[in-house]
């Protein structure tokens, strides 16, 4: 069941591209998402609570591994760094300490990379632990922003704008406070753009979490 | 008894103190450790610098190489940074392959070059399309005790300006590159990148310069990469618990004062070293 939404807020021509998001796309997972945002797609399954090895044990939480994988070649450096924002994004949002010694695989699938692709992961994986049923004390959504050579703000930039712009920033933000839970940036920038980036993808976000809320009354909630 | 009670509940050991605004080893929440800095250590590499935050050390080797300019930029080198988290440096670490954190650290070295343009590739040209630099940066950490991002940018910003590269031209008659060893110039370092690491405790408390306790009892680490003009070349939070603008907005001040502090350090180490 494929849900499509289009977005949008009128500020520095700010504006999410049409985002998408399909559950339980896979059977063998425990919970799956597929999230589209324009032309970006990334497919996540998420496994657990299950068996642990013991040498990543944890005696008082669940381990969460993330595994990243690009459309085209074998996962390197770039990707790990990835996969290190998000594991420690989900870990913060995941309640771990319901599940000791216990383990959570999160595998991302890059399908089409157009742009804000950490973006788009973390959207993913938050639909798909959500889908799994994990309990967590708050939700997250990643929301990426390019700053172009004349200083605009363009919201959600496409592969072409996010190479042409001076600065892209991607953000996870939670659910309840609307705060930065992560930030990966490149190129440089002045603190007072930081901020306003900050305030277009808080803005930005309500409307992805308004879409997360209305997808899952819609699946839970059939007439 | 401290010492039983620290292994025992170890958190709350250091809520204690941070409730009187310091920590265990005497210092204020915004304080770094001792920072130390040796250039030009290493004599087979063509630039070197030691770096010791506290405990923790790290070493950076620059060599530089010859090749063929990438295909889609010929008119730029290369430089290729690589961080080691070698099993000498903590019980943490296992031989093998590069785990997750030394290849993060790695990405976000790479990330720092770039974002800051600390050196124009386009510099590391020697004959647009034929020939050029390479730089391999080699990073490496001999005491882990917390805070490697800080200590490699240090690292490889004092390597980067010890770094004497030989002269090179291409001979038209035999088309090979000839080098010539006695005549060495520096490289010209345009921007100067300090980063500066925050580990976040309980949601709330926000402490500079962690040690290796301290990180792994923290909620959320961020890393502040500012240059000297005040820009932000990076704001590097990988998850763990949110932070509000005001705080962020504090850690972004504390890191501009670190700016400043690091580079009157390289000054000063600069113009002891002797020219070689």
């Amino acid at each position: 069941m494929m849900e499509v939404t289009q977005s949008g807020s009128a500020q520095h021509a700010a504006v999410l591209r049409e985002f998408g998001c399909e559950h339980s796309l896979l059977s063998r997972p425990d919970g799956s998402a597929s999230f589209v945002q324009g032309d970006t797609t990334v497919l996540a399954g998420v496994y657990g609570p299950a068996e642990v090895m013991v040498s990543k044990e944890s005696f008082d939480r669940a381990t969460l591994e993330v595994t990243l994988k690009p459309k085209v070649g074998m996962p390197g450096v770039a990707e790990r760094s990835k996969e290190q924002c998000i594991r420690q994004t989900c870990e913060a949002a995941l309640l771990t300490r319901l599940h000791p010694r216990t383990s959570i695989t999160l595998s991302l699938q890059t399908v089409h990379d157009d742009g804000a692709l950490l973006a788009c992961c973390l959207n993913a994986a938050c639909m798909a632990l959500m889908d799994a049923g994990l309990p967590m004390h708050c939700l997250f959504c990643g929301v990426c922003c390019a700053i172009d050579q004349q200083g605009t703000i363009k919201l959600d930039p496409t592969a072409k704008e996010e190479k042409e712009s001076r600065a892209v920033m991607t953000f996870a933000l939670d659910s309840t406070d609307c705060r930065v839970m992560m930030s990966s940036t490149k190129g440089s920038y002045t603190a007072a753009e930081l901020q306003q980036c900050i305030a277009v993808c808080q803005r930005a976000s309500e409307s992805i979490f308004q879409f997360y809320r209305d997808s899952v009354s819609r699946r839970y909630c059939k007439a | 008894m401290a010492a039983g009670f620290k292994t025992v509940e170890p958190l709350d050991y250091h809520r204690r103190f941070l409730k009187e605004n310091c920590r265990p080893d005497g210092r204020e929440l915004g304080e770094f450790r001792t920072t130390t800095l040796n250039i030009g250590s290493i004599t087979t590499a063509d630039g070197s610098a030691l770096v010791k935050l506290g405990n923790t050390t790290i070493i950076c080797g620059i060599k530089g190489e010859l090749a063929a300019p990438p295909v889609d930029a010929a008119n730029k080198g290369y430089i290729v940074p690589n961080v080691d988290l070698p099993p000498l440096c903590s019980s943490r670490f296992r031989p093998g392959p590069p785990g997750e954190q030394a290849q993060a650290a790695s990405q976000f070295i790479a990330d720092v070059i770039e974002n800051s343009d600390v050196i124009q590739k386009e510099d590391l040209c020697i004959v647009k399309g034929k020939l050029s630099w390479v730089l391999y940066c080699d990073i490496m950490c001999l005491d882990y005790d917390g805070n490697i991002l800080d200590a490699c940018t240090i690292a490889l910003l004092g390597a980067l300006k010890n770094v004497r590269l030989p002269e090179v031209h291409i001979n038209e008659e035999t088309d090979l590159a000839e080098v010539n060893m006695k005549q060495k110039n520096p490289l010209n370092i345009t921007k100067h990148p300090v980063a500066c690491s925050f580990a976040i405790f309980d949601d709330t408390i926000i402490i500079v310069d962690p040690t290796v306790e301290e990180e792994n009892l923290s909620t959320g680490m961020i890393t502040v990469v500012t240059d000297e003009d005040e820009k932000l070349c990076a704001v590097h939070k990988p998850g763990g618990t949110a932070l509000s603008g005001e705080k962020l907005q504090d850690c972004i001040s504390r890191a501009i004062t670190r700016n400043k502090e690091v580079n009157k350090l390289l000054n000063e180490v600069l113009i002891s070293v002797k020219p070689k």
